[in-house]
This record gives C-alpha cells, structure tokens and sequence, in this order.
C-alpha cells in the first residue's frame, strides 16, 4: 500500500513574483509581448496558426512557474482517437471538423436542463487563464496556459438534483470529417465522466483556448474539460453534451480496457499501468538527454483535491 | 522460360546496395532529427520506430528462403546473413533506446519492468536467442558448429513470433492491432510457405 502522498508546493508557486516572471517567459515565448501592452492584433504567429485571438484574464490562483510547453507541441501532439491513433493524425486531419453552428446541451438529472450556443457558453463568465500541467496517462506531460472558466459555473446554471451523482461528457460524432470513427478501436461517441464533487471542483476546467488564441480543433474545439490531476485521457475534447446521471458512467476507456484505465484516473504515481510504470514522465519539450521526471501525486494538485479520496483505496478505485 | 541461375558472386554484388538499403532507416532518423521531425517526443518516436524496422528486417531474412525456392535462385542465401544482422541492429537500438529513456540505465529498473510487464519479457524472451544468432552468424561458426548451426538457427521462427506476440501486446491497451495483425500476417505466409516446401519435398520423395 502506497499511502497518500500530499507533495509540497513551493509557495514561490502561488506568490505573484513567479506569476509574472513566468508570465513574462512565456509571453516573449508566444511572442505576444506587444497584446499584452494592448498594440497588437494581427501578429505573425496568429496569421500563421490562423486562429483568433481569445481574450482571458490570467488567475494567479491556477499559476506555475514550470516553463511552458510550446504552442508547438502542444497543437500537434495530440490524442484524438476520432481524428486516427497516432500523435499526428489530430493536427492533420481535424480541419474538417465543423465548430460552427455548435450547441451543448446540459441534462439529466438537473432542475432546469438547457441547450447552449457555443457562442453563450464563451460569454457565460469571464475568460480566465490558467496554466496547469497536463500528464498523459502514456507517460508524458506538457505545462499548458489554458483560456475558459471553471465547469462549476456552468452547472450551477442548469441546478443539479439531489441525484445527479455522476457528470457525463459526450464528445462530438461527426464521421465525415473524422477518419478515425473507421478503426473501430472505440465504440463511438468518446464518453468521460466525473463524481459530482470532482466536476464542481473549481479546478475542472471548461477550456475554450490556449496560449491567448480560440483552441485549434486538434485540441478540442470548440470546448474541451481539462481535468488537471486526472490523467489526459478523462479530460474531454469537443464536447456537445453533459449529462448529469446517478450511476457512474461507463467511460470509453473503461468500456475498452477497464483492466488498464479506471474510472477515476488519478494521476498517481505509486499504481502503474499494466504496461508501464507511471512513477515518472517524459515533460514533452525536455532536451533529447534530459532525465525523465518524477510524476506527483495528483499531478501536483494534491493540496486542492487528496480530500476527495479520503477513505479511498486509490489503488483500487485507479 | 527459366531465368539462368545466379552465381553467388552476381548476388554479392548487390549487397553493398542492401547495407545501405538497411541503413535507411538510420539516415532517415538523422535527417529527420535535423528537420524537427522526430515529434515532439522523440524517444517515444525512435523507440517505436526502431521496434518496427527491427521487424521490418526480420520479415525480409524470413522471405530469402521463401524466394530462393519460389524464383530457384538458390544463390540468394547470400544475403541473407546481412539482412539478419540489420533485424538485429535494430533490435538492439529498439533495446538501448527502452533501457536509456525508459529505465534511466538503471539495471534494476530494466529488471523490474521485464518482471512486471509480459509484454517486456515476451521483447526480452525474442531478444535473447538474437544475441545467440549474432554471435554464431560467422562463417567460422557455421564450420565449427555443423548441424547444430542448422538447429540453433532455426529459433528464428520462434523469435519473429515473439517479436509479432510483442507487438500485439504493445497494442493490446489501445484495442489498436492493425499493425500488429499486418505484421502476424506476412510472418505465418513466411512460414506456411516452409510448412508448404517441407509437405512437397515429402511427398515427392514418397512418390
């Protein structure tokens, strides 16, 4: 038994110094030094990723001084089974997915269920940016500066019932525009879930960009969850339904192999995958020789959310 | 119309060309290094890659046989050692590449993870007798050893079905087995057409 390991954050991590030096870094890294100042709208970067700009205000409360993975990487490798298995199907084959017109519906068990316009859903609250670190249940991970606001605000507006146990999340089925609905190594729709708590946590994340520009559609668009201390996989992309339910969903990944995936997919770094250990990752950027990197409990996040598995054999409920 | 028999020096003057057909893969990494295109995990990528074109190799040393009888060209043998040596070339880089990035080098790491993980040691289980083909793939060897060359050689078979056995349960968790059924495909074709010969050259020498 591997007991619950609350990691220590540095408090250079949360105190505003860290925040805006490596605000600073990572602004010269993006190159949108001159948005920041309020001079720039058409910069180069943006013509070339050809994506619109998303306004959002940093939040220091959700703030690293890691150093960023570059835009780079984090939008061309991806896992995105609906566009084909490997790294680079998503960014070279999710241009044709529509995201516009786009609708979420939020229902089930909720007192007043409703159909939202994407373009509602980016107005709902005011766009915040939080950089979290993203670790892949393969074994790597990325330190990503997401736009969106937390999924507890949006339910709050549909008012979830006493029995609405369970969040479902339905990414969308578009087989036209998506090669990999041909391989079958999923039974389509994507379907991820959390327990009510973990979906009202304000670190779960509705995401509409990244790195101050609207997400790409390799990335999700046009809203994705980002579930911080969960491995990548249970963080939803392209999502047009959220469903409140009583019993616990059977997710995709449970449904295919629930002997390798749980349900709850914590990050943990005591309970290895059947094929490979999860005590360490490759931080996707690192140097060609760099050593790999000790995984964290929770990812790091557990001061925010050890207490929701208190009692719980983590080792079982994986 | 039968094509005139090669002379196993006519076949030896393409092997230059198969060492750097084998090279390829190499120079396509270096190259592909210098472009910015090993993704943005390159050792997931070369660790991959290289367990690919390892079986890629091995797929080619199984044809020989197949094609020295099907195109009677019983000369072709002579190939056939170098195209061994690059299926296990790859493996090894396919194995450095596991116990630098994975296992950090630490040879209780490596250890662990072949004790823990089935799909390790199935890897290991095929690379082992490689090591033995490698070492005996002299001329020396094949004199000295006789016809236990012959015996100790034929573990190939068992190594491409550990090799495919391998793959397959790489792919296992991500429900993904094109690849790996590709690649269990053409080995039993390899072998059945062996298993073919063999069941002929009986039968004749009943007749």
């Amino acid at each position: 038994m591997t007991p619950l390991r609350i990691p220590h954050i540095a408090p250079s991590e949360i105190t505003p110094v860290a925040v805006w030096q490596s605000r600073r870094t990572w602004l010269k890294q993006a190159g949108l030094g001159a948005v920041a100042l309020g001079v720039g709208s058409v910069l180069p970067a943006w013509a070339e990723s050809g994506r619109a700009p998303l306004k959002a205000t940093p939040n220091p409360q959700y703030w690293l001084s890691n150093k960023l993975t570059s835009e780079k990487d984090i939008t061309s490798y991806n896992n995105f089974y609906e566009f084909g298995t490997g790294k680079r199907d998503p960014v070279d084959y999710a241009e044709a997915m529509q995201t516009r017109p786009w609708t979420v519906s939020v229902e089930g068990e909720v007192a007043k269920p409703r159909t939202f316009d994407i373009d509602d859903l980016l107005k709902l609250a005011p766009m915040e940016e939080r950089i979290y670190r993203l670790r892949c249940v393969e074994a790597w991970s990325m330190v990503i500066p997401w736009s969106g606001y937390s999924l507890a605000t949006l339910l709050k507006q549909v008012e979830p019932t006493s029995k609405g146990k369970y969040v479902e999340f339905t990414t969308v089925v578009q087989p036209d525009n998506m090669p990999g609905f041909n391989d079958r190594v999923i039974d389509w729709p994507y379907i991820e879930g959390l327990r009510i708590d973990e979906a009202m946590h304000p670190l779960t994340m509705l995401v509409f960009g990244v790195y101050g520009k609207i997400l790409p559609n390799q990335n999700g668009a046009p809203m994705r969850v980002a579930i911080p201390w969960k491995y990548g996989f249970k963080s939803g992309k392209s999502i047009v339904k959220i469903r409140l339910v009583e019993k616990m969903p059977v997710t995709s990944w449970v449904k295919t192999a629930a002997n390798e995936y749980g349900f709850y997919a914590n990050v943990n770094p005591g309970v290895p995958h059947p094929r490979w250990s999860q005590a360490t990752e490759r931080r996707i950027g690192d140097s060609f020789f760099a050593p790999r990197v000790e995984t964290l409990m929770f990812n790091g996040y557990g001061e925010q959310v050890a207490s929701l598995y208190d009692g719980m054999d983590l080792r079982r409920y994986y | 119309m039968l094509v005139p028999n090669w002379t196993a020096g006519q076949v030896a003057r393409f092997k230059p060309a198969i060492f750097l057909l084998g090279l390829y893969p190499l120079a396509r990494w270096i190259w592909l290094g210098f472009t910015d295109g090993l993704t943005a995990n390159p050792p997931e990528f070369l660790i991959r890659s290289s367990g690919i074109w390892a079986l890629v190799a091995l797929g080619l040393t199984l044809a020989v046989t197949p094609l020295r009888r099907i195109l009677r060209q019983p000369a072709l043998v002579r190939v056939r050692r170098m195209l061994g040596l690059f299926a296990f070339f790859y493996t090894v880089l396919h194995l450095l590449g596991w116990a630098f990035w994975e296992r950090g080098w630490s040879l209780t790491s490596m250890w662990q993870d072949i004790v823990q993980r089935t799909f390790i040691l199935v890897g290991m289980l095929a690379f082992v007798p490689m090591v033995a083909l490698a070492v005996t793939s002299t001329q020396g060897s094949i004199r000295r050893m006789g016809h236990y060359w012959r015996d100790l050689h034929r573990s190939v078979y068992a190594i491409a079905a550990l090799s495919v056995w391998h793959f397959w349960l790489v792919r296992a968790g991500k429900n993904d087995f094109f690849e790996p059924y590709v690649y269990g495909v053409v080995l039993a074709v390899l072998l059945l057409i062996r298993v073919a010969f063999y069941v002929r050259s009986r039968r004749d020498g009943a007749a």
